[in-house]
């Protein structure tokens, strides 16, 4: 077995210094706001949850295209790292959202595009994973994979426009307000140091543990044919 | 030296089909067996009827479908029942090639792959609309609304193409798997949500006489929808059926 290679070492060292910088400046650099109060604490982590959850989709999608026409099985295993990854992350964006969402729409859920959006994206999750568990043969799955993490990525942008026809509630923080958002605020410039510095932080994270998976699934292909051989 | 490579491109050549009078030969021949087929036994329109009258069934007391509710639930209803129904259809056209070895079959015939999934395809658009032709008259009647508008026509055929083109990739994937019947619509659903929301509001638009700048939106989905998936399809169909 290789050992754990010296970058990924320093990798996990970065990423919990970070991490740890990061809880720190939302709660105690990162000015009160004045009208939401403690729970608009909660937008930095969720944004940037929201943003790992989406960058797996991406990676899967591009990691799709690559297997299918490289037919690489190192592709398939980034593919598959990248939803499992994403699919925690997402679910920790949508929980942290509805608590933010109590506090500030007084729900804990609406029918808004991105939330509906995100519920949807997070059944992909669940479909993909469940379709992967349904196959043996690891070639096929490979290929199931890719074919439906592609076919995913061209889909959800659909529903997503889909449902924006309906008017949104969704503050947009970046980019623009839509008209009739509840609970926009402008940000502050420490607030938007905190808010980057998240995404930061939670990119470090996502690029950490994909590596780690990544380690693990080739570990799990070796251990896999390791298995096979003696089996024979 | 020269036979060698020579016979080794006649083996390997995948489509000795270029023509597309040859591609529309065994498009028909394809769509053509799954009709004869299903003539005979009558097994999958015959369960996706039953099922869809169940389904408008169910609604009826579970929704209370009175006269105020029907105006505007009517479509919701339709596109729940043309999805349920659907999905039945769907696993069964596949499961019926995967069952008796026909798939294997058909994937050794000299034709082009894509021609088998458009044979496929366009079997399964004919079972869904022969269903949606018999439903719609059935609830016309039952509740009194009627349902025979060339736009409510338009868009249930759209929407039917953007539903059978996405679902007969998705099952034809979900047959190969260990967990077949369960996972057609876990795979599916969320998949087609754009189709069913476009074409629930497109469908409510007609029948409540909507302006028709508060419909085309809707239309136009339905159809960017149809063209990216039907492309989409086609080209990974070829990695699906791979053995």
């Amino acid at each position: 077995m290789e050992p754990k290679p010296r970058l990924l070492a320093i990798l996990d060292i970065v990423t919990i210094l970070l991490f740890i910088t990061a809880v720190g400046m939302v709660f105690l650099y990162a000015p009160l706001e004045a009208v939401m109060g403690q729970v608009q604490r909660v937008f930095y982590f969720h944004v940037a949850n929201a943003w790992v959850g989406m960058l797996g989709f991406l990676v899967a999608a591009i990691s799709g295209v690559a297997f299918l026409r490289k037919g690489d099985r190192k592709w398939d295993i980034a593919g598959m790292a990248a939803v499992e990854i994403s699919f925690v992350f997402f679910f920790i964006a949508i929980v942290s959202g509805s608590i933010w969402a109590r506090g500030s729409w007084g729900t804990w859920w609406t029918w808004d595009p991105r939330l509906t959006t995100a519920a949807i994206v997070e059944l992909v999750y669940a479909a993909y994973l469940m379709l992967r568990q349904g196959i043996d043969d690891p070639d096929r799955r490979a290929r199931f994979g890719a074919v439906y993490a592609i076919l995913s990525f061209i889909s959800v942008p659909l529903t997503f426009i889909s449902i924006r026809i309906f008017r949104t509630i969704h503050p947009v923080i970046i980019g623009g307000g839509a008209a009739g958002a509840e609970g926009s605020f402008d940000m502050t410039p420490k607030m938007l140091q905190t808010f980057m510095f998240s995404l930061l932080t939670f990119s470090f994270i996502f690029a950490d543990l994909l590596w780690h998976r990544i380690r693990l699934g080739k570990l799990a292909d070796k251990t896999e044919n390791l298995r096979l051989k003696v089996l024979q | 030296m020269q036979p060698i490579p020579q016979t080794e491109n006649q083996v390997m050549r995948k489509e000795p089909t270029l023509g597309l009078g040859q591609f529309i030969r065994s498009l028909t021949a394809i769509i053509w067996k799954d009709m004869a087929a299903e003539l005979r036994s009558r097994e999958l329109l015959s369960a996706m009827l039953v099922f869809a009258l169940l389904v408008i069934l169910i609604f009826n007391f579970s929704l209370e479908l009175d006269a105020q509710a029907r105006t505007t639930v009517t479509s919701g209803v339709l596109w729940a029942t043309f999805a349920f129904a659907g999905t039945l259809g769907l696993n069964r056209s596949m499961a019926m090639e995967k069952d008796r070895g026909c798939l294997d079959g058909l994937l050794l015939a000299p034709v082009d792959r894509s021609a088998i999934y458009f044979g496929k395809a366009i079997g399964n658009l004919i079972f869904m609309l022969i269903v949606e032709a018999i439903v719609l008259p059935v609830y016309s009647v039952l509740y009194s609304v009627n349902l025979f508008k060339p736009g409510l026509l338009l868009v249930i055929l759209l929407g039917s193409i953007g539903y059978v083109a996405v679902g007969t990739l998705l099952s034809t994937m979900a047959v190969q798997t260990r967990t077949r019947d369960v996972l057609l619509p876990i795979l599916l659903f969320p998949l087609v949500i754009p189709v069913l929301i476009a074409a629930v509001k497109g469908s409510t638009g007609f029948l409540q006489g909507a302006a028709s700048e508060d419909i085309l939106p809707w239309i136009n989905l339905l159809i960017v929808y149809d063209v990216i998936f039907v492309a989409a399809a086609f080209m990974v169909f070829d990695y699906i059926v791979e053995e």
